[in-house]
């Protein structure tokens, strides 16, 4: 019997070790770090992928806690922060006693100051899950927030604390100066984590987090303390969101008081979410799209915040997988070879779907305008057209398009759910 | 004398005022398997979770291979080779039916907390999830969410989690609660052939399989056993049939 029970170890058991389509994601996510500041080189460009860099790994570091570990915290933003303002300090304090610390290991320390303030608080936070867990680190949110106005001379109270990152020593003549300097240092520090966290689920702690999560009355009864599962979790996703902090606090060279707020805090959360918390790479992606949408649509538009709480409404209601678990939807179509059966639906349902969505938006833009432009000023651009906000015809034709999209939408999304059925079962297969 | 797997003195429970357990005096030896019977609210469920620890005890001792288990939580009482399945359904629902038994095997082979391991990489967790898998005959369903399995299917997987860890003493309570009589008797079959060499303790309603499986029987009535012995002596017993068994043969013709 162990005979044949090992045989099919060899058989059925996920395959153990390091082969090369493993490592494919990786080197091609690497390889695309490498190359993005070639293709858009632009400050504004490489200012906006910095940014998305250190929200994957804040995001990713708080899905250690939402995802794998079934923690819903309120208040992460506090771990990155003081791991950033931390880091900020050191800056300073190279800036003026001239330490030899090179600028690049600065991460390391906000990662430390992160894990250490992570074991001080989650050593009574982690006691219990749920509701109690999110309540206390809400409390411990507003608390340390407020200590930023509070302890002015840690945080420097409203205007935060400054520092300039090219007066340490140039680390192998590079003196951070540029800010494509600055990309390829968080590139670096991104994959770095990137990788620590993906090892780290899975290993015994990790794999025991989702256990824990699913059912930590179970895990109790097979030697594992459900509390220190969660700690361990806890700690690890601390040092993460630190490493964060000092990333920012590289990047911007000042910390203010704002990136402790629960708003931050707030915006991890949805940014995780809208990702997807149930897959590795989710809060990646959460990351990406969150960071273009409130770089992009907050140049063009006063209300983009609408828009993304919209967004993440629909989300929670409809894809509770958020956007990795919408593509991991298409991955059975994809190994029957059946994907290119749904391009045409997709097309029918969601071009009108979007012309509804447009249609939507620019009323409410009009909206926007007529309460709150300046008397008199009943001029405005949209789309690149510029007209008249008073005039009925521009509402009308927002309407339209709001109305006629959802109508076309509606009429089509039976043939899509058709085509989705066919997609996604065998030829001349029963089911 | 050897020291018994499982002792239990004057053991008490209250809940507020009302007291669960009345004082028990039980004795299970090493490789026995034992099935402690009795009516809807004797009991049973409570006395399963002050023996795990899930319920700290009023007053009495619980012992176990000789050392006393008060205050202790259940992971340490699990570590002292004591495992146990429960009434309803407990598994990890959006875990892989492998990750499920591979998780229960972790502690027992001694990887604890670590973060410095890749459970992946070790050939000793995935043969021996296999091995388990095989035992209860899921291994075809390996990559499923172990959420989507059939009921049995589940009993039997909590079975095998519960046996995974490699303690000597398994405590089941009520595993074939809600089952077909085939999937009763395939259920029976995994229990045996998993409990060998093994101490048992079960909560069982179905007298079929009590007296098919246990060496010894005891039958807890209003928190009290008022009868310990082996099947056919129970059976005789006027106490119990007047109690319990009666009334439920009664009920089975």
């Amino acid at each position: 019997m162990t005979q044949t029970a090992q045989e099919r170890a060899h058989v059925s058991a996920p395959a153990s070790g390091i082969t090369l389509s493993r490592l494919m994601p990786w080197i091609i996510a690497i390889l695309f770090l490498l190359i993005m500041p070639i293709l858009f080189g632009s400050n504004s460009a490489i200012t906006i992928m910095n940014q998305m860099m250190i929200t994957i790994v804040f995001a990713l570091a708080y899905n250690m806690l939402l995802g794998q570990g079934g923690m819903l915290s309120f208040g992460h933003a506090v771990y990155m922060g003081v791991g950033g303002f931390m880091c900020m300090h050191i800056i300073r304090m190279v800036e003026k006693y001239g330490i030899p610390l090179p600028l690049p290991v600065l991460p390391l320390f906000g990662g430390l100051f992160g894990l250490g303030l992570a074991m001080i608080i989650g050593s009574f936070s982690t006691r219990k899950a749920g509701t109690v867990f999110a309540m206390i680190s809400l409390g411990i949110g507003e608390l340390i927030a407020a200590c930023s106005v509070i302890i002015v001379v840690f945080f420097g109270g409203e205007e935060g604390i400054s520092g300039d990152r090219t007066y340490g020593l140039p680390f192998f003549g590079i003196e951070f100066l540029q800010q494509k300097e600055v990309y390829y240092l968080l590139a670096f520090w991104t994959v770095l984590s990137t990788i620590l966290m993906y090892l780290f689920s899975r290993t015994p702690v990790g794999r025991m987090a989702n256990a824990v999560r699913d059912n930590p009355e179970r895990a109790e009864f097979l030697g594992y303390s459900a509390r220190w599962v969660r700690y361990f979790s806890f700690c690890a996703s601390g040092f993460f969101a630190g490493i964060a902090g000092g990333m920012f606090a590289i990047n911007y060279e000042i910390l203010t008081g704002e990136q402790l707020s629960l708003i931050q805090s707030g915006a991890i959360l949805l940014i995780t979410f809208l990702g997807g918390v149930g897959l590795f790479f989710g809060p990646i992606i959460g990351a990406i799209v969150f960071t273009l949408l409130q770089t992009v649509l907050s140049l063009q538009t006063e209300i983009w915040q609408l828009y993304v709480g919209a967004l993440f409404v629909a989300a929670v209601m409809f894809f509770p997988g958020g956007l990795a678990g919408v593509l991991m939807m298409h991955v059975p179509a994809i190994r029957l070879g059946k994907l290119h059966l749904l391009i045409v639906p997709y097309i029918r349902t969601l071009v009108p779907a979007v012309l509804c969505i447009i249609g939507v938006a620019v009323i409410l833009e009009i909206l926007f305008h007529v309460r709150h432009s300046a008397p008199g000023d009943n001029e405005m651009t949209l789309f690149w057209i510029t007209f008249d906000s008073h005039n009925p015809v521009a509402w009308a034709i927002g309407a339209v398009l709001a109305l006629g999209g959802f109508w076309l939408a509606r009429m089509s999304a039976p043939d899509l759910r058709d085509a989705w059925h066919r997609a996604n079962t065998l030829d001349g297969g029963a089911a | 004398m050897t020291v018994p797997a499982l002792q239990l003195d004057g053991l008490r429970k209250s809940f507020g005022k009302t007291e669960i357990i009345r004082g028990i005096d039980l004795s299970i030896s090493a490789g026995e398997r034992h099935a402690v019977i009795g009516p809807n609210g004797a009991g049973k469920s409570t006395l399963f979770n002050l023996i795990t620890g899930r319920f700290p005890q009023t007053s009495g001792t619980i012992r176990l291979h000789g050392h006393d288990l008060k205050g202790l939580a259940p992971f340490e009482i699990n570590r002292m080779g004591l495992s146990r399945s429960f009434q309803i359904t407990n598994i990890f629902p959006k875990m892989s039916v492998f990750e499920n038994v591979r998780c229960s095997l972790l502690w027992s082979q001694g990887y604890k907390y670590s973060f410095w391991n890749m459970v992946s990489r070790s050939r000793e967790l995935t043969e021996g999830a296999m091995e388990i898998l095989d035992q209860i005959n899921l291994t075809s369903r390996a990559e499923l969410p172990a959420g989507v399995l059939s009921y049995a299917e589940q009993r039997a997987l909590e079975i095998g989690i519960t046996i995974a860890g490699g303690a000597d003493v398994i405590m089941l309570d009520e595993p074939t609660a809600g089952m077909s009589h085939s999937e009763t008797d395939y259920i029976v079959e995994l229990i045996r052939k998993v409990t060998e060499d093994k101490t048992l303790v079960m909560v069982e309603h179905d007298m079929g399989v009590v007296f098919g499986l246990a060496d010894r029987i005891s039958v807890l009535v209003y928190g009290e056993i008022i009868a310990t012995g082996r099947p056919e002596d129970v059976r005789g017993d006027p106490k119990v049939q007047e109690a319990y068994l009666g009334a439920a043969l009664e009920a089975e013709h």
